[in-house]
């Protein structure tokens, strides 16, 4: 923008071009001393309106933001912070995106070259540290390598099972000017590795799963983040209508099938529906897809489908035979594969009608006599599960994003959403994702209604993003279901460990939660009641004006169904009328 | 039972981290490890030995060919393979067990590298289970230290087997 000579640019322009040649139109972050070349440069490209960045209140919240900016659209989130202390602050949030596989590029600031290795002021190696959590990483040491190290990052971050990228930058880098300096293409790079991003499909392996999956009496299909994260939504629903397979999906995999569908049994798992779990374990064909067997879905392993075929279709090879051996694993990305095999079906199947109907029969049986319970208690108080369950009668289109705990488990059963409108960190589990995930998506889709639903724990540990949200003047709306205790660890509490709530409660320091958010000029509002609540959601509906809506819901409810740790999955508390011989 | 990984990378910064990284992330323990340069400008081997069975061994090559540094991966424990590894001892020695020491270097074709009035250092190099021989013998001299490369293997181009051919 501002050179003086047309060829020679500094490392910080280096950046920049390529972040806006790669469609990067959001950056989250925070300034420091060692970013601040990248920060300066910045400052024109904003000016020019080419990049818009947004200022969050502590740098683990713009990892997060981005994280959700990526699940949200088909882009990779991008996030700035500064050496040192805001280095570290990243690493939950890589973390997070780690665990949940989501395409980010963390770009962190880092002291000049000279002085790297002597303990400068704000100095920490940002790279030894997050070693371990990145998809990868580089130090840039040489300028000139800037833009193929830039077009790798994007392509890696992107491309085979996607995840964070970190790349720290000296600050003496972003200052060096380079000669002859011109943008790389991601096509002209990685000619020698990407061959192990593209599997080949073998059509052997259609045709077996072909074959599987049209024997099968009793197949289901078990969804993951893949699904979502590779855009097959659409040619999932169209195999399950066509075989009539009844569908569960992870909290990954949530909103990649309309959960009001018949053959939907919505979340499987530790808290997923009582369908959904005996299915699993009913099954005599599994079909996984984009999913890796998390003890959290499966329970006790060993009998987890005990008595299934499983065929295992995902990206990555380390996660086939991880957990669970599968009769039949196909590489390759869901989307490719699902379309080869409705290629496939066209020319060679000669479809067996109701054939699972009987299946299905079984299973509109469970859901009928075991359907999700909502508690719910007249006029007195306030139950969290019929609001969360009215906040997604009243909102079918929104963004719902949670953080962790009761709240979520809640969530994840009782709301439908529309596909990768459903924001969650899921494998981490971190508290306090839900308020910078609101931000994250509320700045890629600005006129869409973004819905932060989050609990008196969680929220405290963002609690500051209320800045950001003022400061942007953000149309979220944040829905704190306030029990007054950390409510997962108050009911494991309960349930393993005798009543002894070490640590669980939180009523003693707690905010008006209300307040807080008009100390922050944003609209605050505290709910006693079904009816106030439900009058309140209509009112400001349709309006994109922040709002906090502090619940007081009932205390001691607790999140039901539940797979005690280390048991099966059709072994759940917290069902009513069980019926020992109901599964046969 | 212990397993060879032969690990063909691109030699770049942190890549020998990266790679053990896994190793301890995923729980695993190393018993040696051995690096070096290849043939090839800018391309390094590594060569791994730990202890697993056939499934963990699986899964850590799995985990070891995302890596985006890491070109191959090999497990070569089942291979023909020529295997050798380097081992200087320091061996407490008199005058009257020079002549004992030197017999036992003699008979394996070692070398004594560096001597004093009550020690020796020697140098030898075969495969583990030499080194491990000569290790024994040497101890009622008592030995003072030892240090080992760890192995490194290469295939043999031909495939003959000679383990097998040992036991057949």
């Amino acid at each position: 923008m501002k050179n003086k000579k047309n060829s020679v640019r500094t490392g910080a322009y280096i950046l920049m071009d390529h972040l806006v040649q790669n469609g990067v139109q959001h950056i989250f972050g925070y300034p420091g001393g060692a970013i601040l070349p990248l920060y300066d440069e910045l400052y024109h490209w904003e000016k020019d309106g080419l990049i818009k960045h947004i200022l969050v209140r502590h740098e683990q919240s713009a990892a997060h933001a981005a994280d959700a900016y990526a699940r949200s659209t088909n882009k990779v989130g991008v996030c700035f912070a500064t050496s040192g202390p805001g280095a570290t602050n990243l690493v939950t949030g890589i973390a997070n995106a780690r665990m949940d596989s989501i395409p980010l590029i963390v770009i962190t600031g880092q002291v000049g070259r000279s002085f790297i290795g002597t303990d400068a002021f704000q100095e920490t190696d940002i790279f030894g540290i997050t070693l371990p959590i990145v998809k990868h990483s580089y130090t840039v040491r040489d300028t000139n390598l800037l833009p193929h190290i830039l077009a790798e990052a994007f392509f890696l971050a992107q491309n085979g099972r996607p995840g964070p990228v970190l790349i720290d930058i000296p600050k003496d880098v972003g200052l060096e000017e380079v000669f002859s300096y011109s943008y790389v293409k991601r096509k002209e790079l990685f000619k020698k590795t990407s061959y192990r991003l593209n599997h080949e499909l073998k059509k052997r392996a259609i045709k077996e799963m072909i074959t599987s999956i049209t024997q099968a009496y009793q197949p289901l299909f078990y969804i993951g983040g893949g699904v979502l994260r590779s855009n097959s939504i659409k040619i999932l629903r169209q195999i399950a209508k066509c075989f009539q397979i009844p569908v569960t999906t992870t909290l990954m995999g949530k909103s990649s099938y309309n959960e009001k569908d018949h053959l939907a049994l919505g979340m499987l798992g530790m808290h997923g529906t009582a369908y959904a779990n005996f299915a699993v374990s009913e099954c005599d064909l599994l079909v996984a897809c984009g999913t890796r067997f998390d003890d959290r879905v499966t329970g006790k392993l060993e009998e987890f489908a005990s008595d299934a075929e499983v065929i295992h279709i995902d990206i990555d090879p380390a996660e086939i035979s991880k957990n669970r051996y599968p009769q039949l694993a196909i590489l390759g990305d869901t989307r490719k594969v699902f379309l080869h095999f409705l290629k496939a079906i066209k020319s060679t199947v000669a479809l067996e009608q109701n054939q699972t109907t009987s299946w299905l029969k079984r299973i509109t049986k469970w859901k009928k006599v075991y359907p999700l319970l909502t508690q719910s208690y007249q006029s007195s108080s306030l139950s969290p599960q019929e609001t969360i369950f009215l906040l997604g009668k009243m909102y079918p289109n929104a963004f719902f994003t949670t953080d962790v705990g009761q709240h979520q488990m809640w969530s994840a059963q009782l709301l439908n959403c529309e596909p990768k409108k459903w924001i969650s960190s899921s494998g981490l589990g971190t508290m306090g994702f839900g308020l910078p995930a609101a931000i994250g998506a509320k700045v890629a889709h600005p006129l869409q209604d973004v819905i932060c639903i989050s609990g008196d724990s969680s929220f405290q540990m963002s609690i500051q993003e209320l800045g950001t949200i003022s400061q942007y003047q953000l149309g979220i709306k944040i829905i704190i279901i306030n029990n007054g205790w950390q409510g997962m660890v108050r009911q494991w509490q309960e349930s393993f460990y005798g009543n002894r709530f070490s640590n669980s409660y939180m009523k003693n320091g707690m905010p008006n939660f209300s307040a807080v958010a008009q100390a922050y000029h944003l609209n605050g509002f505290e709910i006693e009641t079904l009816n106030s609540f439900r009058s309140l959601m209509e009112k400001i509906q349709g309006t994109n004006q922040p709002y906090l809506i502090d619940v007081n819901v009932i205390e001691k409810e607790n999140c039901y169904p539940m797979v005690t740790p280390g048991r099966s999955n059709s072994q759940m508390i917290g069902l009513e009328n069980l019926e020992e011989n109901f599964l046969n | 039972m212990k397993k060879t990984l032969s690990i063909t990378v691109y030699n770049e910064s942190g890549v020998l981290t990266r790679v053990s990284t896994v190793f301890s992330s995923r729980g695993f323990n190393i018993e040696s490890i051995a690096v070096g340069l290849t043939g090839n400008i800018g391309i390094s081997k590594i060569i791994i030995v730990l202890p697993g069975d056939q499934q963990t061994i699986e899964q850590i090559t799995k985990q070891l060919k995302k890596l985006i540094q890491v070109i191959e991966v090999k497990d070569i424990t089942t291979r023909p393979c020529v295997e050798r590894e380097l081992m200087l001892i320091k061996v407490k020695s008199s005058i009257s067990t020079r002549s004992l020491i030197l017999e036992i270097v003699e008979i394996f074709r070692s070398k004594v590298v560096d001597i004093s009035e009550y020690s020796m250092t020697i140098e030898v190099t075969g495969d583990p289970g030499k080194i491990l021989t000569i290790q024994e013998l040497f101890k009622p001299f008592s030995i003072l230290e030892v240090v080992r490369t760890g192995k490194i293997s290469i295939e043999r181009e031909l495939g003959i087997n000679t383990e097998f051919l040992k036991n057949s």
